[in-house]
Formats: structure tokens, sequence, C-alpha cells
């Protein structure tokens, strides 16, 4: 029986067709030996399906997006905290990093909660624009990428690209254009969900893989999984996935994390060419929605996060399960009306 | 020609391939024939025992044994520097 008692308060409980990674987080953390973890969710929107999982999650309680600032983020956690007294916080979604990467000093100074993510200087460096600059600072191929501000400089992209390219959006959202005509319809689309700039990137063929990794924040890889996607929904995300024995690719991961010093969780997504060259077309600052592939495969990443939140010394894992596959599949809860009701108008439940 | 070193082949006739995950499924002549190339028997001691087994004629086992291989070729499941 696990013995040390935690509270963790996890974001990302959207866990719907483009799944954050908060309830496979979760059910790594709930896997622990050592720790008899306490999950208090934190939502944005009343319909996170995590909301209603209570069997993992504790207690949700509503939190301003992003856009709102850290101020009213702030006193939002300043609450929470008075009821739930949380040890540590798991941010999972990009797009709210950058506030949490800004209020963990004083998080944790003012109301002791911990957390480990990267720094403001690493997050900023692999964003989708500067990746090009990142992959030469630490020595990985990455495909040739622009940003562009409208679609105006679409016309001029065939100086520097050739068709097919991939038009990006700055958190989320890829699509392959074929023409520049496909490209501006592409660019209107990620723009009016996800803002400016857009991202254009020289498509690159091969396979796409992906690793899961965790780094110390002083060059040393804690684990590292790689995986391929076996089933990919029309969001491009993976349905199921298999581990995979890649040397290679695990080398060009731990030389990452060595250069950069990567502090906390993060995803490469990499295309392996049928040269057998790999080259890096992203990298997400957190945990995948498929992490829980990875407790399976016999590294819970979510409990070493937990332990180096902790301040705990986590030796590296040494071995993965090769072969280990994941399949995900949809699953209707039935849930009361006064439920939703009370989430959405008290803002927590 | 030589199967790489880290394919995996079952008693069922399943393969699995862990640098790609991808599987595949071959019938007992194919898990055979897999089986002896992964042992590094020569193809032409391959051919031979193929003839001598079953109900065929020497051009059949030529040409069907060469569509295999190649087709192990496509699907990455041999050295790359297979010849």
């Amino acid at each position: 029986m696990p013995s040390k008692k935690v509270t963790v308060a996890v974001t990302g409980l959207n866990n719907v067709d483009s799944p954050g990674p908060g309830i496979p987080v979760i059910r790594g953390l709930l896997d622990s030996k050592e720790y008899d973890v306490r999950i208090i969710g934190l939502s944005y929107d009343a319909l996170e399906p995590g909301i209603y999982m209570h069997e993992l999650v504790a207690k949700t309680y509503q939190i301003p997006l992003p856009s709102a600032g850290i101020a009213s983020i702030m006193e939002r956690l300043k609450h929470i905290n008075s009821v739930e007294k949380i040890d540590v916080i798991i941010p999972n979604f990009d797009a709210e990093l950058y506030n949490f990467i800004k209020m963990a000093p004083v998080l944790e100074k003012e109301l002791g909660i911990k957390s480990f993510l990267p720094t403001m200087e690493q997050f900023e460096e692999r964003h989708k624009a500067n990746l090009s600059d990142f992959g030469e600072k630490y020595g990985i191929k990455v495909p040739k990428s622009k940003m562009i501000f409208s679609t105006a400089e679409i016309a001029s992209l065939t100086k520097d690209f050739t068709y097919p390219l991939v038009v990006k959006g700055k958190f989320y959202d890829a699509s392959v254009a074929y023409s520049p005509e496909q490209a501006a319809q592409y660019f209107n689309k990620i723009s009016a969900k996800w803002g400016l700039p857009i991202i254009i990137q020289q498509f690159t063929y091969g396979t796409e893989v992906n690793v899961t990794a965790l780094g110390d924040g002083n060059g040393n890889t804690i684990g590292a999984v790689p995986m391929r996607k076996q089933v990919i929904t029309d969001k491009g995300k993976a349905w199921a996935g298999i581990t995979l024995e890649d040397e290679e690719l695990l080398n060009i991961t731990r030389k990452l994390i060595r250069n950069s010093k990567w502090r906390g969780p993060c995803e490469l997504e990499m295309i392996k060419t049928n040269d057998g060259e790999y080259f890096l077309i992203e990298i997400n600052p957190r945990t995948p929605a498929w992490i829980y592939l990875a407790v399976g495969a016999g590294q819970n990443h979510p409990e070493a996060l937990l332990k180096m939140a902790l301040g705990e010394k986590v030796k590296p894992f040494e071995h993965y399960d090769i072969g280990k596959m994941f399949i995900r599949y949809s699953y209707d809860m039935i849930c009361d009306l006064k439920e939703f009701e009370t989430i959405s108008t008290l803002g927590e439940l | 020609m030589k199967i790489k070193k880290n394919i995996a082949l079952s008693d069922t006739g399943f393969v699995f391939n862990p640098s790609t995950g991808d599987s595949f499924s071959v019938n007992p002549i194919g898990l055979e024939i897999l089986r002896k190339l992964k042992d590094n028997e020569p193809h032409e001691k391959i051919k031979k025992h193929l003839l001598d087994s079953y109900s065929t004629d020497a051009d059949s086992v030529e040409k069907d044994f060469y569509d295999f291989t190649k087709m192990l070729e496509q699907l990455q499941l041999t050295e790359a520097d297979a010849k």
C-alpha cells in the first residue's frame, strides 16, 4: 500500500477525441506504489469528461482561461489551495504553460505548491516558430520552417519551399497543403482558431515516430519511450500505438535533453525518412496524451515527475517493454444534470 | 539477404518488427522459410528443401521464393545491406 499522502492538481481533463493528457497523467499518479495521491482536477469547461470521473478525480475546480492573465489564475489557485492544500501542480496544456512557468516560484513560495516545469527559455526556444534555431543549437535535424502573418505571404513561399508543405498553428493544428490555394485555406482556418503567426514547414516524407521523455534539468534523461501511431484520427491524434525498439531515436532524445538540460516532461515528434534519417517536426513541452503507454511499458513518468517536483532524487529508467500497445476507446458516462449544474454554476464539483 | 536480428517470429506465424512497430501474418510455409532465412541458411538450400517437401516444381519454387524475399525487403524486414 502506498504510504505517503500527497495532493496533486492536474489540468487537461478533456479526455475527448483530441484528448488532453490529464486523465492518463492521473492514471499514472494513481498507479504509484509509493504515493497515495489525491487528485484535484482543474478544468476550463464544464463538459470536460474528467470532471465526472470521480473514481480518478476527487474534486474539480474550474479555473480561468490562460487569456484571463496570471493575476486572475493566481487568485483562483489561492482559493482552491486554501481548501485543498495542494502539494504539486501538473499543468498539461501548451497554452497554459507560459502562465504556470511564470507563476511557479510564487506558487511555491506563497502557497507551497510545487511543480517541475521547463524553464521559460526552454519553453520559448522550442516554439514551432523557433524550431529551426532550436535544431541548429542542439544538433538535431529540423525541416525548414518560416512564420507568416498574412495570406499575402503565401505566393512568395515557393522561393524557399516546395509543395507539399505543412501549415501549422502556433499551439495546435497542422494540415498538409499541396497548393498555394490550399495553404491559404488552411491559413484562414487555423489562424481563426489559434491566432497568428502561422508556421510554414517543409513537408518531410517518412514515418512519424514520437518519443515521450522526462528530463531532470541537469541534462539527464530520466525516462524515454518511443512510439509509432497505429491508428490516427482525422485530427492527427493517435488512437492506437505501439512502443518501438529504436536506439537511434533514443540517442537523439538523450542528446537533446543533455544539450538543452530539458526540465520536466516533453514529447518529441519526429519523421523517420526511408533513408533512416530523423527530422524533428515538433517538441511539445508537456506529457503527451498517450503517456499511459509509457506507464504500461514500465516507465511511470507521471510518478517520476511527481517525485522530482517534491524534490526527490529519481533514478533514470533503464528499460521499457517493446511492442507494448495502447488502444484508445470511447465510453459514454451517464451523468446527472445536478452535477453539470454544480460545476457550471458554482465552479466546483 | 539477411533477416534483421530483432524480428520476432511466433509459432502462429505472427511476425513483429520492433523497429517500426509493423506486424504481419505468414502461413506455415512462409514461417518455415522465414525461420531458415533467419538461421542464415543458403537460399539454394532452402529452395531445395521446398522442392523436396512440397508438391511443386523448380520454376514455381524459384519464382515464389524470389517474390517472397523481395516482399520481405520491401517490408523492411531485411538488413539494409541485403543483396
